[in-house]
């Protein structure tokens, strides 16, 4: 039973980036949406560099986008709307972070 | 209408779009000119990430925000500062930021707010 977990605030925001990576299990996917996004600037990438290789790691590329985001943190897979969906599907729950 | 001008001081801590807290206080800061009163800005915390270029928001149904960031020294709000403690955090250098800004640390801060009559916090 894998988890797809969703954060939509920014680091500074609300504690939701920590207590969510707190809490991941091996197989589980992060996803950054909306003001989430943040969090894969190079600043923050301290963050995930102790997360398992078995965590796959995705943000929605409109919402880093919109907000004038470029040169992201490698890690993290951009994705699109359609790609969001899939993810819902794929994994057997979405947990949202906020 | 009186001749009493009163200072104020806008403080911005959000992020763009997230919340609608960076677009409610571009419109306070836009009625507060149109009233002819001195205004200055103060982006610190998240809110230092609407200073950031090329904002796409017509991909998530939003509008422009730096645009009108970027407007503002045509309404005459010029006195525009950043914390440079926020942006340093954040891995933003101040040649990444096309406004005309300026830089200010905690004590500035302390003396910009110090200065002013009314303080509005967004």
């Amino acid at each position: 039973m894998t988890t797809l977990h969703l954060i939509n605030k920014t680091p500074s925001e609300s504690t939701a980036l920590g207590d969510s990576l707190a809490t991941l299990s091996e197989g589980d996917a992060l996803l950054l949406i909306e003001n989430g996004v943040y969090a894969a600037m190079p600043a923050y990438a301290e963050h995930f560099t102790r997360l398992p290789r078995t965590i796959q790691c995705y943000l929605l590329n409109n919402d880093a986008l919109a907000r004038g985001l470029n040169d992201l943190n490698p890690d993290f897979a951009a994705i699109d709307y359609d790609g969001f969906v899939e993810l819902s599907c794929r994994y057997s729950k979405v947990v949202s972070w906020f | 209408m009186s001749d009493t001008k009163k200072s104020f001081l806008i403080i911005n801590r959000k992020a763009p779009y997230g919340s609608s807290a960076a677009r409610d206080a571009l419109d306070v800061a836009l009625t507060i000119s149109v009233f002819e009163q001195p205004l200055s800005l103060l982006f610190m915390d998240d809110a230092v990430l609407q200073l950031l270029p090329d904002h796409q928001a017509t991909l998530i149904g939003q509008k422009n925000l730096s645009a009108n960031l970027s407007m503002l020294e045509m309404y005459d709000i010029d006195q525009l500062y950043v914390c440079q403690q926020a942006l340093s955090l954040r891995g933003i250098r101040p040649d990444d930021i096309t406004l005309n800004i300026t830089l200010l640390d905690s004590q500035g801060i302390a003396s910009l707010i110090k200065q002013q009559d009314h303080v509005l916090s967004f």
